[in-house]
């Protein structure tokens, strides 16, 4: 049976299924990302210093653990992962799948260079015993840094998905594989999105 | 036409902007962690860093997830996810405040 509004609008609604679908889920993302963060508000109002006592020495600023050059450079390749994904859905749009090829591509490897980077960040901290359970600001650094992390893993098996198996709709259904890389895209860029703002909150503040 | 409704013309409009958004968000990121070195006393960092960063998030849901462009609907429904948002760090500071402040973390 063919599943209705894939890519046709919905009378009532306007938009397609799928897109719908999408922005529900990313609704209760943030509400889930929204939980962690007051959770890390709270810690942080409640807490006598911040981020306190790591492995015997008291530090003021988040900036004296973490690694704000590692950091800024994951920013810049999220930033940069959003805009090849938001081209690989241009391309395809304008007919040029060679070229969503080539974007997709680099969506993923940006993707993983940010896991990269973040392994290493992680390294450096397990290297200094620095463990979630070291102290409240270690604990929800990693909550919070992990639930993203795991968000990028999942946002690249969808796009590695759609680089390989997936992209044989192209030929078949055209419009519809093009609505899924948008669909796709919207899910990616709400990742960066919850990156932009842990970043300030979590490494420099 | 293309298949996404938009003509090949406007995709080309589109795509002009997002390089413009691009450089936005890296200037953006740039003069978060230039005022992070700075070391200002915590409320006018605290001001500076989630203001420059709904800017930044404000860019991106606009322009690369097409909220501008997008059905009242799913505009609706962003604005209904931040109000809950909003509510429920309400709650819980109303609620922090009921409990005395600090207290609560005391167990």
């Amino acid at each position: 049976m063919q599943i209705p509004f894939t890519v046709a609008p919905r009378p009532d609604t306007g938009v397609n299924n799928a897109k719908l679908g999408v922005w529900l889920f990313l609704a209760s993302e943030v509400m889930l990302f929204g939980g962690l963060f007051s959770a890390y508000i709270f810690l942080r109002i409640g807490a006598p210093e911040w981020p306190g006592m790591v492995g015997g020495h008291a530090y003021e600023r988040a900036s004296d653990i973490l690694n704000v050059p590692l950091a800024t450079l994951n920013t810049m390749v999220l930033i940069g992962s959003s805009v090849t994904m938001v081209m690989s859905w241009a391309s395809l749009a304008m007919q040029r799948f060679d070229r969503y090829r080539l974007y997709m591509g680099a969506t993923i490897a940006l993707g993983f260079v940010f896991l990269v980077v973040k392994a290493f960040e992680y390294g450096e901290k397990f290297s200094h015993g620095y463990l979630p359970a070291e102290n409240n600001f270690l604990a929800i650094y990693f909550v919070l840094t992990g639930l993203h992390g795991l968000h990028v893993i999942g946002g690249i098996l969808v796009n590695m998905y759609f680089m390989w198996p997936g992209a044989r709709m192209w030929k078949t259904d055209p419009k519809r594989f093009t609505n899924r890389i948008e669909i796709a895209g919207l899910y990616w860029h709400f990742v960066d999105l919850v990156w932009i703002f842990l970043f300030p909150t979590i490494y420099l503040l | 036409m293309s298949d996404t409704g938009h003509s090949i013309e406007e995709i080309k409009k589109h795509v002009r902007v997002y390089m413009f958004v691009f450089a936005s968000l890296a200037v953006l990121t740039v003069v978060t962690v230039v005022v992070g070195y700075l070391e200002l006393p915590f409320a006018p960092a605290l001001i500076v860093a989630l203001l420059i960063a709904t800017v930044k998030a404000g860019l991106v849901a606009a322009y690369f997830m097409h909220l501008v462009s997008e059905e009242q609907i799913v505009r609706w429904l962003v604005w209904l996810s931040l109000g809950l948002l909003l509510a429920m760090f309400a709650i819980l500071s109303v609620y922090y405040v009921d409990q005395g402040g600090t207290e609560i973390f005391g167990f």
